[in-house]
């Protein structure tokens, strides 16, 4: 699963226009500097990237199947939905 | 303005400036017409029946493809049969927003009385507002080349989805000869537009104006393109409910006759309402998320426009989203621009009923707005289940309410952050 950490970090080290290196697992969106609209898009090239659909709803994201309270439960989560593709 | 009261607005909403007066003074503006079509209904009279009865016109898509949707209700038009109102070369030329428009159009130039042959015609108009023009036409014609492998579209797909094809239509249907044109501002559109009309008439540039909005974006790829952006609720739209969602589309149109206040008292017209004032602000800030400073200043803005002071406003028709941040956003604003007063007026989302209509929504939403004015009724939000502390207004939750009120205000804040504030009186 390294390389889905990996990816993933990439990523969102894109999206906050960070490098990887600063991006780790107690990192929440906000300390990254990436806001709402930020949020959607790094959403969306998850889902690209890994060809999964992620349950997010911007209106109520602690409502959220998906965890997007720091990165180690992005990861987590996105190695849930990779694992439930087969 | 002293230099020090110039310091001490800084940072606070700025003053909108004043409408300088022509030396023959400015014209009054009444509404003489008005009509609609949305999945309320297809007239003004079961439109204000369903906003009397709290009734809810969103419902479960249905369209081609939508099931690869994942967003699937929205206030569709499910009885729409555009050939029982237009002829085979019509249908041929109209795109949904098209059809919309002119059926919401005759309602209301029949109701108005009015005739344009003659001179009328000359300094009569038509400005209307839309987002997406002809959305289905594009959706439809996309799919002909991209997914069908097609080489040739039919001969009138540019006259057909061009964003001012409704204006258009209109001032061949009626032969209003006078300025015509369609704004653009997303969510807010139809409130610019009529606001424009309202100036045009004001300031004597025509003395009679078509004026509202349209949209019909309920097709796959309109609402697809909305999934992207994750603000829209799978199950309900929920205005100021600490619950809420997101927003639930719509479809449909809303026109109106725009007149000269002493034309229409001249030939006998039954005055619906006056239009007193008109602001616009842009919040400069952010392509998708709100400002409170820059919707309160168009509210502050129409009010000083139209001569009112706070305490006279009784009610607002919100922008009412039901997005997490408009909501919220919007009742900050109202809070500020109203002080003490924002706890005596009612503020209600329609949005709750017909969905929101996107560039028509403002011209749906101004029904609602005459219907307090003339009937003493307001129009309430529906779908309302838990109170929001930060949505603490009156939101005239889920019933209608009988209330006398003398002006109202209608919001649109769009995305782009434009924002467009009405003002209407009682006649």
């Amino acid at each position: 699963m390294t390389d889905i950490r990996d990816r993933i970090r990439n990523i969102i080290a894109e999206q906050a226009m960070l490098d990887v290196d600063q991006v780790t697992d107690d990192s929440t969106p906000a300390d990254l500097g990436i806001d709402s609209l930020g949020l959607v898009e790094s959403i969306f090239a998850l889902e690209e990237e890994f060809d999964i659909t992620i349950p997010f709803n911007a209106n109520e994201p602690e409502k959220s199947e998906f965890d997007i309270s720091n990165m180690g439960s992005i990861i987590a989560a996105v190695e849930k939905l990779v694992a439930a593709k087969g | 303005m002293s230099a020090k009261k110039v310091k001490e607005d800084k940072g606070k909403a700025s003053p909108t400036p004043q409408v300088v007066r022509t030396a023959g003074g400015l014209r009054r503006v009444a509404i003489t017409g008005m009509g609609t079509v949305n999945a309320l209904g297809l007239d003004v009279a079961a439109t204000l029946e369903a906003f009397r009865e709290a009734r809810c016109g969103i419902t479960q898509l249905d369209f081609r493809d939508v099931d690869r949707l994942t967003i699937q209700i929205g206030g569709q038009i499910h009885d729409w049969q555009p050939e029982t109102w237009f002829n085979r070369q019509q249908i041929l030329l109209y795109d949904k927003f098209t059809q919309f428009t002119l059926m919401a159009a005759k309602e209301a130039v029949a109701q108005s009385g009015l005739e344009f042959q003659g001179e009328l015609g000359l300094s009569a108009g038509v400005v209307l507002g839309t987002a997406a023009g002809g959305m289905n036409t594009w959706d439809e014609n996309y799919r002909t080349v991209y997914e069908e492998g097609k080489n040739r579209v039919h001969p009138f797909v540019v006259p057909k989805l061009m964003n001012n094809a409704a204006a258009s239509h209109v001032s061949m249907e009626f032969g209003l000869r006078g300025p015509s044109f369609t704004v653009a501002t997303a969510c807010a559109s139809s409130n610019h537009a009529m606001g424009l009309a309202f100036q045009m008439v004001r300031s004597g540039a025509a003395q009679v104006m078509l004026t509202g909005g349209s949209e019909a974006m309920l097709c796959f790829g309109g609402v697809k393109a909305w999934e992207g952006l994750r603000v829209m609720s799978k199950d309900a739209c929920r205005p100021f409910s600490a619950n809420r969602n997101g927003m639930v589309q719509g479809e449909g149109a809303g026109v109106f006759v725009f007149e000269d206040y002493d034309h229409a008292r001249a030939r006998g017209a039954d005055i619906l309402a006056e239009v007193v004032g008109f602001a616009m602000s842009s919040d400069a800030q952010d392509i998708v998320m709100p400002s409170a400073q820059g919707a309160e200043r168009a509210i502050t803005g129409a009010m000083r426009d139209a001569g009112l002071n706070p305490h006279d406003i009784g009610y607002i028709n919100a922008h009412g989203t039901g997005t997490a941040a408009n909501d919220k956003t919007e009742c900050a604003a109202v809070a500020h621009a109203f002080g003490h007063h924002a706890d005596r007026l009612m503020i209600s989302s329609t949005k709750s009923m017909h969905g929101h209509v996107i560039g028509g929504t403002g011209a749906i939403e101004m029904l609602a707005c005459i219907l307090a004015l003339r009937d003493g009724i307001i129009a309430p939000t529906i779908g309302y289940e838990e109170p929001d502390p930060e949505c603490a207004l009156d939101v005239v939750p889920n019933v209608a309410r009988d209330a006398k009120v003398d002006a109202v205000l209608s919001n649109a804040f769009a995305f782009g952050g434009l924002n467009a504030v009405i003002a209407l009186k009682r006649v």
